[in-house]
């Protein structure tokens, strides 16, 4: 019972930032149809803006929630910055060119960051600073609650209520939504569909920014191509939930989290990754839209 | 001087090697309904859509005395353009409210944004009682009534109409018609395009008929209820 618990609180806090991730991908999904495959890199560039920021600033030096909101904060700025950048200079122009074309390009992108990170980072991981201790703050059920979980927790909760007030009570959150059902109607109403996109991956972006932090302080082990499975299993949560659906791409997330957890506790740790994978071939086959995602019948 | 309230000259419309739209010309004074009726194909919405900067077009738009040209989509609604789009295009997975609301998108004055609200309201009863209901949920025909009210939330100079009939019932299709005329007769200047030919000709004061991408005939709405091509060709009679 008492191992049950500490796996589930595991679970829910893995599950929680794949969520962060997996929104960012299903929010861009929504918009413009495009898996942009360079989302986990921006995960890893908010990473390592991090990791620079917080030694330029000493963080480590003064644990607690005020160097973790600063760290937040940079990899929130940063990330929006990258997300905006990669948008407007790598997909923006290809905005009339088949899907197809667009997605390599994301596949394009996501390996020029990946190898730029390379250079610039070296490919040697790198330890990321522990600017928060992980301190048992109180026990549950024998279960000890330790900071490090409950501040990941806490941090995914906000964001995304954050987003969730944002999306559906806004008015740029409304016509986010609009922007992502009737794409060519938009214009009509006077939005100016080029803004929306970018505020997409603003939005998405800086959840990967908070992501990366949070992955920082949980697995403090960062390198170049951290993003590529964490994002791919990102990926298949935001396609277990139903790929363009934000409270699918939620629950996807902690389906995952858990769902892993469970797997490295009661089979094997062999079997991680293949769980993911195992589950995107399940899900392909047997329910392609996902858990909430819906059959969209094309009306004629 | 009064500006036409439209004034499209020799405006032409390619998609790809299509030439959907040959050489337009036409105006709408302020206070007019004027319609555009055509069979399938004819390019009565391609027209539309390079009027509301949504395809590319060659030619020239004037609206109020400004010309269109160069201006985005997103940009000729500020200066008067309200366009009701073919198919409807209600946003689907907003309710009723909010997709008025992005129909206000530009307004910044919320008592204004009120004020219209009600009217929509007071000419579509149905859309108050439903105002919290997801908009993909309504029938067709409380969708065009979305659709209307969605493109009179932006407060234009100029409603566009395209197909505001299409696959309604007879009888929404009368209350459609109705409450065109009533926008009219509250000094709202409309662009309406039709397959219903007999009932849009009846409400119009001026008439275009569009065959294959250019205008073959064009008279009062009168005018062209009784021509004898029109009867054959558009009424079947």
């Amino acid at each position: 019972m008492q191992d049950l618990l500490q796996h589930l609180i595991n679970g829910l806090s893995l599950g929680s930032i794949y969520a962060l991730i997996a929104l960012g991908y299903t929010m861009v999904y929504g918009v413009l149809q495009l898996i942009n495959f360079a989302h986990s890199e921006v995960y890893m560039m908010g990473a390592f803006a991090a990791y620079y920021s917080a030694s330029a600033l000493n963080l480590e030096a003064r644990p607690g929630v005020l160097s973790l909101m600063i760290l937040l904060f940079v990899a929130i700025f940063f990330c929006s910055c990258l997300g905006v950048l990669i948008e407007f200079l790598a997909y923006r122009p290809l905005r009339k060119a088949p899907k197809i074309n667009v997605l390599i390009t994301a596949i394009g992108v996501s390996l020029f960051l990946q190898y730029s990170a390379q250079v610039f980072f070296g490919a040697d991981p790198k330890v990321f600073p522990q600017v928060l201790e992980n301190t048992t703050l109180f026990t549950f059920f024998d279960v000890p609650i330790k900071s490090l979980d409950l501040s990941v927790f806490v941090v995914t909760l906000v964001s995304m209520i954050l987003l969730y007030l944002f999306i559906f009570f806004t008015k740029y959150g409304k016509a986010l939504r609009a922007v992502s059902c009737q794409i060519q109607v938009a214009p009509l109403m006077g939005i100016s569909v080029n803004r929306m996109i970018s505020l997409t991956f603003v939005l998405g972006s800086s959840l990967a920014g908070v992501g990366s932090v949070l992955v920082g302080l949980k697995y403090p082990k960062i390198e170049p191509l951290m993003g590529l499975l964490f994002g791919m299993k990102a990926f298949v949560a935001a396609v277990l939930g139903g790929i363009g659906n934000i409270p699918g791409a939620v629950i996807g997330g902690l389906l995952m989290g858990l769902s892993e957890e469970m797997v490295v506790a009661y089979l094997s740790s062999t079997y991680r990754d293949a769980l993911a994978f195992g589950l995107l071939i399940f899900i392909l086959i047997f329910k392609p839209t996902g858990i909430l995602g819906k059959n969209s019948a094309e009306k004629v | 001087m009064i500006h036409p309230a439209l004034e499209v000259t020799d405006l032409k419309v390619y998609y790809g090697f299509v030439h959907a739209v040959k050489g337009v010309t036409f105006s709408v004074a302020p206070g007019e309904i004027v319609s555009l009726i055509g069979a399938n194909g004819a390019g009565k919405t391609s027209l539309l859509r390079a009027v509301s900067g949504m395809v590319q077009s060659s030619g020239q738009i004037i609206l109020d005395g400004l010309s269109l040209d160069g201006i985005a989509a997103h940009k000729r609604v500020q200066l008067g353009l309200g366009h009701s789009p073919e198919g409807r295009g209600v946003f689907q997975t907003l309710t009723v409210l909010e997709n008025l609301q992005m129909g206000a998108f530009l307004q910044t004055n919320s008592k204004k944004i009120r004020d219209k609200l009600d009217y929509c309201y007071d000419l579509f009863p149905k859309l108050r009682e439903r105002a919290k209901q997801l908009s993909g949920t309504l029938s067709g025909g409380e969708q065009q009534m979305v659709a209307i009210s969605r493109a009179l939330m932006s407060f234009p100079k100029l409603l566009i109409l395209d197909e505001p009939s299409l696959g309604l019932a007879p009888k929404i299709v009368q209350q459609i018609f109705s409450i065109i005329q009533k926008l009219n007769a509250d000094g709202m200047t409309i662009l309406l395009v039709e397959q219903n030919a007999s009932q849009a000709l009846k409400i119009s004061h001026r008439a275009h008929v569009l065959e294959t991408g250019l205008i073959t005939l064009q008279g009062s709405g009168s005018e062209l209820l009784s021509n004898d091509l029109v009867r054959q060709s558009y009424l079947g009679l």
